[in-house]
């Protein structure tokens, strides 16, 4: 597959999740779509290194070059997955202390 | 012992800075002990350097304290110069300064303790800075003193500064002799052009060689600067409005500082003077204008400081119209002769002010005489030793200045005689309205009357002692051969003067007959004075030209009109337009600016993520823009 139709999801990804972030005041749903920004430059940083990694090894079979971007991803799925907890109980918090996740109602950075 | 000439001035530095520094701790006899003290020493230390400079052969001794600016090439060093002629004003400057120190003991007594000590320190810091201007060894020693007198005379005129119209007369003292500070400074900084150096030695041994032109640029320049310090036309008003000051403190300014300065600085440049000889002219006509406009103000004038102070702005006059003609040694002991009789003068006019309950006009005393006599007496001997009178110490030396006026241009001196004989006329009316006839005060202020305490009475007496014996250090050669020991005494500072000067000799006879004409007119103005204002005194408002007179011939309302005036104009409209307007407004407007953007900016922060997160969007979206296409 070419590697445009993975850029365009990518995009397309992306752009979801920023409209998300500007659009909606539900503080879970900001959050998912964060996580689908994450997931966006995720898919396109694998893509990349499949692409690259086929571009090398044609002309070269023995290079030593490796799939090192494939897994910088699961490293930032892990560090993804620590962020969400932490995430997940700030809002939990911000729920218990005024009974709604709309994040309007927290522009003063005080009580 | 010359080695040790820095204690000079050193003694009342320290007396300034205790009396300054402990004033609110100080006891009242406490700090009148340490101002009087330090001077005292001064005066002893200066007594025993006196005696090591009259040993014959005696060479000029310079003291290196430590370098104080050494910069492209040139260097003036903090130093000393012990010689005859510096010497002979730490004596005046110390002695008398001593006793008007102990005098003002008594007559400040009145003042609260922290004033006493505040009094007592400016006192201290005053002679300081005049043993700093005669002991400099360089111009800019001298200049630092010359400020310091000033600065001085400011504080102490205007001691009693919640008095708006004393706080207005220190200002004008200042701000005169600003103006004449600059004429010094100039001159200084044409010295250093000239000569590459400031140190005395140095300038004057490299003087033969420079231009006429230059000289008569650089002493007219420094003499701009003596005719603001030594009160002389056109800058000579400040001096009468400086009797707003505290008695005692006219007696320091008038005799013993501040006004002397011009004449020392002078008599220190006076080879420079030598060889320029325009300068001479200017100096000698200057003094001699100053010296008769002084003396008619005085004669109208009612106020017993005022008449006084014209005096000594007319006694001012004659010590330069002596240096302008050559006659360094009679300015320098007119000087000293003068230190004596008009401290002796102002703290008699002190001690009668006192009496008085600080009324000063003399058309509301009289008959004093028999009430306050040793102030009497010690008055009387005063006011003859001014006018002229031998064998008083103000004959000798006015004579001596008359004698070579005339061997300079007998205009010189008829027109001095006539300036002595009203010199004459004024000091004995002044006399005659204080001390004779009846007391035309009020009943209470007769009641009250009474002599001085001792503390003010012994300086006059010593006062009066030494302006009566003064002269006789300067005997003119007429009376004796050799018996000038002034002159010989001065000598070697005057020497290189008196080797190119050309000397006027006034034949003996000749010499006889000025001195017998003057005498015998002095003492009928005196007598025509004295008979007439004793009887009769002048208790009516001046009329016609006498109005003129008693309003000081209009100077300081021409000053008002044409000078100071069209300045405040000046200055309005600088201060309205550019000031307010133009610099303010770009200062103002550079702050408003800034707070106006700030306050714009500040809507940015809402505090709304979501806007923060747009802006973030849309920078990104910017740079995506810019990477791509641009």
């Amino acid at each position: 597959m070419p590697i445009n139709y993975y850029i365009i999801l990518a995009v397309a990804l992306f752009s979801i999740g920023v409209a998300g972030v500007l659009t909606r005041r539900n503080a879970i749903i900001i959050f998912m779509c964060v996580e689908l920004m994450l997931n966006a430059v995720n898919l396109l940083l694998v893509a990349f290194s499949k692409m690259h990694y086929a571009n090398v090894v044609a002309l070269n079979p023995a290079s030593p070059v490796g799939t090192e971007a494939q897994l910088f991803v699961f490293f930032i799925m892990v560090v993804a997955a620590a962020e969400v907890s932490v995430g997940l109980a700030i809002i939990v918090m911000m729920y218990r202390n005024i009974h709604s996740v709309d994040i309007n109602f927290l522009n003063r950075l005080k009580h | 012992m010359s080695k040790l000439v820095y204690l000079v001035p050193l003694f009342p530095l320290i007396g300034f800075l205790i009396n300054g520094l402990g004033r609110k701790y100080l006891s009242k006899s406490l700090s009148g002990i340490i101002g009087s003290g330090v001077i005292l020493a001064s005066f002893i230390i200066s007594l025993l350097i006196f005696n090591e400079t009259r040993a014959e052969g005696f060479t000029a001794v310079t003291v290196n304290l430590f370098e104080f600016i050494n910069v492209a090439g040139l260097n003036i060093p903090f130093a000393f110069q012990v010689d005859q002629l510096s010497v002979l004003f730490l004596l005046i400057i110390t002695g008398v300064g001593f006793l008007i120190h102990v005098y003002s003991t008594s007559y400040m007594n009145a003042e609260e303790p922290h004033h006493y000590a505040r009094y007592f320190s400016f006192l201290n810091l005053f002679v300081f800075s005049m043993l700093l201007l005669v002991l400099g060894s360089n111009y800019l020693i001298m200049f630092i003193g010359w400020e310091g007198v000033g600065l001085c005379s400011y504080l102490l005129i205007g001691y009693w500064f919640k008095n708006t119209e004393y706080g207005n007369a220190a200002r004008k003292a200042f701000v005169m002799n600003r103006i004449g500070d600059l004429g010094f400074l100039l001159g200084l900084f044409f010295i250093i052009q000239q000569f590459g150096s400031l140190t005395y030695t140095e300038v004057f041994s490299q003087a033969q060689g420079a231009g006429v032109g230059i000289l008569t640029v650089i002493t007219l320049l420094l003499f701009v600067g003596a005719t603001g310090k030594s009160a002389q036309i056109p800058l000579y008003t400040w001096l009468p409005d400086a009797m707003a000051g505290p008695t005692p403190v006219s007696a320091l300014i008038h005799a013993a500082t501040m006004v002397t300065a011009g004449i020392y600085m002078i008599a220190r440049s006076n080879i420079l003077y030598t060889l320029a000889p325009v300068s001479q002219t200017v100096v000698a006509v200057v003094g001699l204008a100053t010296a008769i406009l002084a003396a008619t103000i005085a004669i109208k004038q009612n106020d017993i400081k005022k008449v006084l102070a014209y005096s000594t702005v007319s006694q001012l006059g004659y010590m330069f119209l002596g240096l302008g003609v050559g006659a360094y040694t009679g300015a320098v002991f007119h000087v000293m002769t003068h230190a004596f009789f008009k401290a002796l003068l102002f703290l008699g006019a002190g001690s009668v002010i006192h009496a008085m309950h600080h009324e000063q006009d003399i058309r509301k005393m009289g008959g004093l005489a028999k009430k306050l006599p040793h102030t009497h007496w010690t008055f009387l001997i005063g006011c003859i030793a001014i006018a002229g009178i031998p064998p008083f110490s103000g004959f000798f030396s006015k004579d001596e200045i008359l004698t070579h006026a005339f061997a300079a241009n007998p205009v010189y001196y008829i027109i001095g005689l006539l300036g002595a004989l009203m010199t004459a006329f004024y000091m004995f009316r002044l006399y005659a309205m204080t001390f004779r006839g009846t007391f035309r005060g009020t009943k209470e202020q007769e009641h009250h009357l009474h002599e001085s305490p001792w503390s003010m009475v012994i300086p006059l007496i010593v006062l009066a002692v030494l302006a009566t014996v003064a002269g006789f250090v300067g005997i003119p050669e007429l009376f004796a051969p050799d018996a000038h020991r002034l002159e010989h005494y001065l000598a070697p500072v005057f020497a290189a003067s008196a080797q190119i000067a050309e000397g006027h000799h006034v034949p003996a006879s000749t010499e006889w007959i000025l001195l017998g004409v003057s005498l015998v007119m002095i003492a009928v103005s005196i007598l025509y004075a004295l008979n007439r204002f004793s009887k009769k005194p002048e208790t009516e408002e001046a009329t016609g030209f006498g109005k003129v007179l008693a309003n000081k011939w209009y100077v300081d309302e021409l000053y008002e009109t044409f000078i100071s005036k069209p300045l405040n104009g000046v200055g309005y409209v600088f201060n309205r337009f550019v000031e307010k307007s133009g610099i303010d407004g770009l200062v103002n407007g550079v702050g408003k600016s800034v707070q106006w953007g700030g306050r714009q900016l500040r809507l940015l922060q809402s505090g709304q993520v979501g806007n923060y997160v747009l802006l973030m969007v849309l920078g990104i979206l910017i740079f995506f823009v810019i990477a791509l296409f641009i």
